[in-house]
């Protein structure tokens, strides 16, 4: 059935964006808890555990983001695994996010001078609490406005669950397209959508990196 | 249930998947070559320009960058026909590329030129050289070397990027694994497989843009 493309189609599209962002905060804090194991374990004085990761992390930045979806949402299932689109998407996405947040806070972390590390250890403090109290405190500023940028590519990433048939903004985009006929118009909404959650972001994220510079 | 891999069925299907690679190459070494150029020319018009093209290559910028790539390419594909405006997947998907790859290159070429020191420029204006010959002897070496590990990453991110014109049925390398797996049933093997194939032109590319970068800027 054909109907028009009107106001109650927007909201159903501005509805759909609380998808979006539900899914960027699964994959963010997903990204997160693996990136922070892979970014200690890419610092970690112990050989293999440095190679291991940093082939992990070439391996998933040198795959595309589609290949990640549809190996766990059409792959798992034939080996007994059965997932539901939000599962795999967020697999996908943690998987996919940890390789470049752990990449970003990995940097954040070399970047703090060796002998603050020394420092610590001549203050009789141990490895974990050198990394605690000394080299996160002062890693985390460098770190902030890379995150919040990593942010914006996730939120953008999200958009590719739609082709696994997950129901966020794009997919609402889609269906509302099929139904309307007016593909313009609702692409053209959908990205304004995109635009209003992603460019404040990055504006943050710019006026952070100024904020945090000036600072030094 | 048991799975036994078997990745017979998926090395039959070589010829659609050589296929594939092809595409993928061909998107990825055109787009990369547009964006150049898109971007070389929006980055100058940043620098160089009038006031008002300052911000519209501003809004261009801002814009791609903050919407993703596979609504542009859905804009492009499915919107534009509306206008009269038909593109075969192929166009419609080269134009949302260089498009997109414009906006990040223009940003990754002006910090290129902006990372050149001021003083350096001033030195040869005072050394008598013209604009022209400042640009030539002083600026675009240093400039090209700063942004060209930048440039080579986003490359190599558009070329992993470029499996999105599968969607819009694109017979690009992941388009060939909907293919294989609809003749096999077999989608573990095929996206592994296909996951390895990106791997390997990500390598490649990388390879490439590392032999680049020591033949023009550390051999000297």
């Amino acid at each position: 059935m054909i109907r028009t493309f009107s106001y109650i189609d927007v909201m159903y599209l501005v509805a759909a964006a609380r998808w979006t962002l539900a899914l960027t905060a699964t994959a963010f804090a997903g990204s997160a808890v693996l990136g922070l194991v892979l970014a200690i374990a890419r610092i970690s004085p112990v050989g293999p555990l440095r190679w291991l990761t940093a082939a992990y992390i070439h391996v998933v930045q040198g795959t595309p983001l589609l290949v990640w979806l549809f190996l766990i949402f059409f792959g798992l299932p034939l080996l007994g695994v059965s997932v539901n689109p939000w599962l795999a998407a967020a697999l996908a996405f943690s998987i996919y996010g940890s390789a470049f947040l752990g990449e970003i806070w990995r940097g954040a972390l070399a970047s703090i001078a060796r002998t603050q590390w020394e420092a610590g250890a001549s203050l009789g403090l141990s490895v974990y609490e050198q990394l605690r109290h000394v080299i996160v405190p002062q890693s985390i500023r460098i770190a902030i406005p890379p995150t919040v940028g990593f942010l914006v590519q996730l939120i953008k990433n999200t958009s590719l669950a739609a082709t696994i048939g997950l129901v966020e903004l794009t997919r609402e985009g889609q269906l509302t397209a099929a139904g309307t006929y007016r593909p313009f118009a609702v692409y053209i909404t959908v990205a304004i959508i995109y635009f209003a959650m992603c460019f404040p972001l990055t504006q943050w994220s710019r006026s952070l990196e100024r904020k945090l510079d000036v600072a030094r | 249930m048991k799975y036994g891999l078997q990745f017979r069925d998926i090395f039959a299907a070589w010829d659609s998947i050589l296929d594939g690679v092809l595409v993928t190459l061909t998107l990825s070494v055109w787009t990369m070559l547009g964006g150049l150029a898109v971007g070389v020319t929006c980055a100058a018009a940043k620098v160089y320009g009038a006031g008002w093209l300052k911000r519209v290559v501003t809004i261009y910028v801002e814009v791609i960058r903050n919407t993703p790539l596979l609504v542009q390419l859905f804009l492009i594909f499915f919107g534009l026909p509306s206008f009269g405006i038909r593109l075969d997947g192929m166009t419609a998907a080269l134009i949302a590329l260089v498009i997109n790859l414009g906006a990040y290159t223009t940003e990754i070429v002006r910090a290129g030129f902006e990372a050149v020191p001021k003083a350096q420029m001033e030195a040869g204006h005072s050394l008598g050289l013209s604009g022209l010959q400042v640009f030539r002897y002083i600026v675009v070496f240093p400039a090209l070397k700063a942004m060209f590990p930048a440039l080579a990453s986003q490359f190599v991110l558009l070329m992993l990027a470029t499996s999105v014109v599968s969607q819009i049925s694109v017979e690009d390398l992941f388009h060939a694994a909907s293919i294989v797996q609809s003749r096999t049933f077999r989608d573990f093997e095929v996206y592994t497989v296909i996951g390895v194939l990106y791997l390997a032109l990500a390598f490649a590319f990388r390879g490439l843009f590392a032999g680049i970068y020591y033949w023009a800027f550390v051999r000297r």
